[in-house]
């Protein structure tokens, strides 16, 4: 095992890095080089964001979002639509719909999908939260935006039968061939869904 | 070490960034898990669905660890069961009824029932009848099989209606009459082959999965503090309200 080149303070940031995703040991010891060589223009600037990262982001308590406000941006803008809630498994996908301009309704972030394997039932999810939300007279559609995984649609079977009551339309995503998906290299069951789910041209 | 058999997945855990632990349900070599590199990528993501049946490739150094697989799709089944209420949760709760088996122990029957039930998902009438048989055989590959060819008091193969809650032996018409509120109702389905009877009512339905749900539950899941999965009600329920609107 190689011994450290540095004292032990560097060697706990490098890693500390290292089990950030998309860095390993390697890439880390370049960041905390960079970070050091930095330190007044980056690493000062960094350790003060994650300290006051630590001290005010917290999860939205109506939508289990993540921001320095609770209740989140999202829940509190009045320009959104009340009527509509998105349905998405973590804060990742929450943020990816964001970044496309998908939807200008609310949110509900479920944390995660209903996983057997993993032993995640309905009582690790917020899925009562929801139905709670889904019964409020201003909400008349629940978009479930779940990952088109087994998972995932188990997930959004089980909170449609959870809804039967709600006076909302449950809908989902669609399933089909990816923008710039050549058929070619789709597996079938994608090809066959895409043509059962073909709209209009 | 290597090997190259079919499976059918039965779910899988990511390892890292870029690997995931593949669980597979093989033909000749029973419930077997192994790496597969690359297993989040856009290209494998479709291949890695609980009840897709792969080709598998597996190789080790030794027998004993975990190994790496190289998986090729065969029938990739996922994408289509995914609209389907009673597919999806069919296919969740076949995968964890699978993951009971024992590790690295061959059960082809259950294989072949497995990939049986799977490929038959489309028709609601069927999906009930081979999951309910499918719940029967794992109580039998498990070790608690249950009886249902001969009546446990008289001996009698035919008009056989009831199962004793205590033995899971078979009991006729004749000889359970007097303790029928006692006895668990036995449909004559789950003693045929699929699709061979007529179809089976919604009652038949309930009483096959309060048969071998009690069995389940008190020899297999209790036994090591688990409950039936929500896939299974969800299931059973789909099914009826399917069957329902189908008739």
């Amino acid at each position: 095992m190689p011994s450290a080149v540095a004292g032990p303070e560097i060697e706990r940031l490098i890693q500390l890095l290292a089990r950030l995703p998309g860095l390993g040991p390697r890439s880390a010891r370049r960041a905390v080089l960079h970070l050091i060589k930095k330190r007044d223009a980056l690493m000062t600037p960094l350790s003060s964001a994650l300290q006051v990262a630590i001290d005010k982001v917290q999860v939205c308590k109506t939508c289990g979002n993540i921001d320095t406000q609770n209740p989140c941006t999202v829940c509190t803008d009045p320009r959104r639509d009340q009527s509509t809630i998105v349905v998405v498994a973590d804060v990742a996908d929450l943020w990816a719909l964001e970044r496309a301009n998908a939807s200008s309704g609310l949110y509900h972030v479920l944390g995660g999908t209903l996983s057997p394997l993993d032993g995640v039932g309905p009582q690790d999810l917020t899925i009562d939260a929801l139905v709670a939300r889904a019964h409020d007279d201003r909400v008349s559609e629940i978009i479930l935006a779940l990952n088109a995984t087994v998972d995932g649609q188990t997930t959004a079977h089980y909170i449609t039968d959870l809804l039967q009551d709600a006076n909302v339309k449950v809908t989902r995503l669609a399933h089909g061939v990816p923008v710039g998906g050549e058929l070619d290299y789709l597996d079938e069951g994608t090809l066959a869904a895409a043509v059962r789910q073909r709209t209009l041209f | 070490m290597e090997w190259t058999d079919d499976g059918i997945i039965l779910g899988v855990r990511r390892h890292g960034e870029g690997s995931v632990i593949a669980e597979l349900l093989t033909r000749e070599h029973g419930r077997h898990l192994g790496l597969v590199r690359g297993g989040t990528s856009a290209r494998m993501r479709p291949v890695l669905q609980p009840g897709n049946t792969v080709r598998a490739v597996w190789r080790a150094r030794l027998d004993e660890q975990l190994g790496t697989y190289a998986l090729e799709g065969l029938t990739l089944r996922a994408a289509g069961v995914l609209t389907s209420s009673h597919a999806v949760y069919g296919v969740t709760h076949l995968a964890s009824l699978a993951r009971l088996l024992p590790e690295r122990d061959p059960h082809e029957n259950i294989y072949e029932m497995l990939e049986g039930a799977l490929g038959d998902f489309d028709d609601v009438r069927h999906a009930a009848v081979h999951v309910a048989q499918f719940e029967l055989a794992m109580l039998t590959e498990l070790g608690f099989g249950l009886d249902l060819s001969t009546c446990a008091a008289t001996g009698a193969t035919e008009d056989l209606v009831y199962v004793s809650p205590k033995s899971g032996n078979a009991v006729s018409r004749s000889a359970g009459e007097p303790w029928r509120d006692k006895l668990l109702r036995l449909p004559a389905f789950l003693r045929e082959e699929v699709g061979t009877g007529g179809p089976p009512s919604d009652d038949d339905l309930r009483d096959a999965f309060m048969l071998t749900g009690m069995f389940l539950l008190r020899h297999v899941l209790e036994p090591r503090g688990q409950r039936h999965s929500d896939a299974r009600d969800g299931f059973i329920a789909s099914v009826l309200r399917r069957r329902r609107v189908v008739a």
